[in-house]
């Protein structure tokens, strides 16, 4: 099973011979365990300044002033930050503690999503390393690899564009990396089935009869909060006012069903889906990641194929497994079909090749593609109120619509299970 | 063995060839979500409405029901396809002040697919058949309108003439319900 949360610290975008390009999105530590001798009050509380996402700031440590010194001691010895750290971002940390400590390498920091970098950024790369927080990251950064392959004309990837990404994940004392060869490996759209999915509980049961802390703070989230929107605006689980309102009205909740258990603590996991992290995990699954980038990037021994689980909560197991290649899948198993049509064609011509005995013999094919960064409905014949919009668009021809040489357009049709995707050849 | 480093050398050699057009590819919600709505297969009492014909993330369902409590009424129902679709179901509230033991005062539907059933093997028609059958089928035993399930379960009458007043326009008990007879 894979883990949804991030490795130590930071995560590795991208990887080339002398350069690591260190992004932070969220930074998890380890937390100690509730048997460790550190007083509660400082523990949690170094919990929630770890915690944050983005750069630290003074306001999560001044207000108990006490506890400052040992906390940030405890962070010293295990992690990379520091005192003066307090208030910058955890990527320029981590990148200026690397590039200090080991002579030669060169880490450059980003802090900011991994989204708001474009496919140049990523094609620059020759492995990416990921230790993201959640499954919609890593299915971001999956796709875009994928994005980024071009294919020769036999449709296999032409080499040196096809980026390995190998992604690491941990949760609690369990973990799992793995190597994704994209366009030949299993990617992550492909075993999607088994990230297990968030826990939900009934709204009704939340409603009417909650028996559960949980379902009381799953309440106040999901019904209460929209309703009397104390602050204006959504719930931010980084923000302490919220997470307060959020507590006090699940208390009196909980209260009111009879029900205990409700905590600051347990508020903050439901809201932010909080599981923490474990030093020796994260480091164990760091280590398995580092091995099979030194492996792809000297060719000194095959890498990982291709997932290995690693799991101390009883005793230690490990294991390796190839995943399979779904031929379905949406993301990998997407080859781009080239299409041969007349630059001054209309996309109704476009359609009705598509539809012909000797194409794709397609029935009632629905069309969309990207023009400018921009997702756009070229034409989709059975939902009646896009017919409507886009009928005036079978009029036009291609280079009215904005599609130059070269442009995909997605192609969903009742004759094939998954989504196609044509690329515009001009003759 | 791929020889990385090799290759991207070759590649800055070969830069001077005309760059490709960095054309943003479809994700893989949207993929989906394209191949679901082409698929759509809408059962007569229900349409969609997309208020921007490229934006398929957004959409608007409306509901006539032609038989039951709620015959001759209509209800509208929005979608939100999160980037995670079909990972995570959408997010569909109904947008008709409505007096439906499985629906609140705020828009929220109990309808276990939408949450702790959903698989992504389930598609915008599986909701939509779905939310339909609550129509059919209210259902007293899993209530979010407390006050309105007992009614049904009590005293049906009672309730199809309370479900009456709300579609009119009107009050039931202080609960202010707005027209929404066609
Ligand atoms: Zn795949």
């Amino acid at each position: 099973m894979p883990w949804k949360r991030p490795l130590s610290g930071l995560y590795f975008s991208g990887w080339s011979v002398s350069r690591f390009e260190v992004m932070s999105g969220s930074v998890e530590m380890e937390v100690q365990s509730d048997d460790s001798p550190m007083p509660a009050a400082p523990k949690s509380w170094m919990r929630n300044a770890m915690e944050r996402s983005g750069p630290f700031c003074l306001p999560d440590f001044d207000h108990r002033p006490g506890a400052l010194h040992s906390v940030l001691g405890q962070i010293q010895v295990q992690f990379l930050f520091r005192r003066n750290d307090i208030g910058r971002s955890k990527a320029e940390v981590a990148a200026n503690f690397i590039n200090n400590r080991i002579p030669g390498v060169n880490v450059t920091p980003h802090f900011c999503k991994i989204q708001d970098k474009d496919e140049d950024f990523y094609r620059q790369f020759h492995v990416v390393v990921c230790g993201l927080d959640s499954v919609p990251a890593r299915r971001w950064m999956n796709g875009m690899l994928h994005s980024l392959i071009e294919y020769d004309d036999d449709n296999t990837p032409i080499t040196g564009t096809n980026i390995p990404l190998v992604d690491g994940g941990t949760e609690g004392l369990k973990g799992n990396a793995r190597v994704i060869l994209t366009g030949t490996s299993a990617c992550i759209e492909c075993t999607l089935g088994l990230y297990p999915p968030q826990v939900t509980y009934p709204l009704c049961t939340i409603a009417n009869t909650p028996r559960l802390p949980e379902h009381c703070i799953e309440y106040v989230k999901i019904i209460q909060w929209p309703k009397e929107n104390p602050y204006q605006c959504e719930i931010d689980g980084d923000d302490p006012a919220h997470l307060c309102w959020i507590h006090e009205k699940s208390v009196e909740r909980a209260s009111h069903f009879g029900i205990t258990g409700v905590d600051y603590k347990l508020v903050q996991g439901v809201v932010k889906n909080i599981i923490p992290a474990v030093a020796s995990t994260n480091a164990s699954i760091a280590a398995v990641c580092a091995n099979e980038v030194f492996k792809l990037a000297t060719g000194v021994c095959k890498p990982l194929n291709d997932y290995v689980v690693l799991n101390q909560s009883d005793g230690v197991y490990t294991f390796a497994f190839a995943n399979e290649k779904r031929e379905d899948c949406l993301v990998c198993g997407r080859k781009a079909n080239i299409l041969n049509i007349k630059e001054d064609a209309k996309l109704e011509e476009l359609i009705s090749k598509l539809c012909q005995d000797d194409g794709a013999r397609m029935k009632n094919p629905g069309l969309t593609t990207n023009v400018n960064g921009k997702q756009m409905t070229l034409y989709i014949a059975t939902v009646p109120s896009i017919e409507r919009q886009t009928r005036p668009n079978l009029k036009k021809t291609l280079t009215e619509l904005g599609l130059v040489n070269g442009a995909e357009i997605v192609v969903a049709d009742e004759t094939s299970p998954m989504s196609m995707t044509f690329k515009l050849n001009f003759i | 063995m791929i020889k990385l480093f090799s290759l991207k050398q070759q590649k800055k050699e070969g830069e001077a060839c005309p760059k490709q057009g960095t054309q943003k590819k479809a994700t893989a919600a949207q993929l989906r979500i394209t191949k679901d709505l082409n698929e759509l297969n809408l059962p007569k009492t229900c349409d969609t409405e997309f208020p921007d014909a490229n934006d398929l993330l957004n959409f608007k369902l409306i509901i006539s029901p032609d038989e039951g409590f709620y015959k001759g009424g209509r209800f509208v129902f929005s979608f939100k396809v999160g980037p995670n679709y079909p990972h995570e179901p959408p997010k569909v509230k109904c947008e008709t002040s409505i007096y439906h033991p499985n629906i609140d005062l705020e828009g929220n539907v109990c309808l276990n697919i939408l949450r702790e059933d959903w698989k992504p093997v389930l598609t915008v028609n599986s909701i939509i058949y779905g939310l339909q059958y609550l129509f059919l089928e209210p259902n007293p035993e899993d209530p979010l309108n407390k006050e309105a399930a007992d009614v049904l379960q009590n005293n049906r009458r009672m309730f199809e003439q309370n479900v009456m007043k709300a579609m009119r326009g009107g009050y039931v008990g202080t609960q202010y319900f707005e027209r929404c007879l066609k």
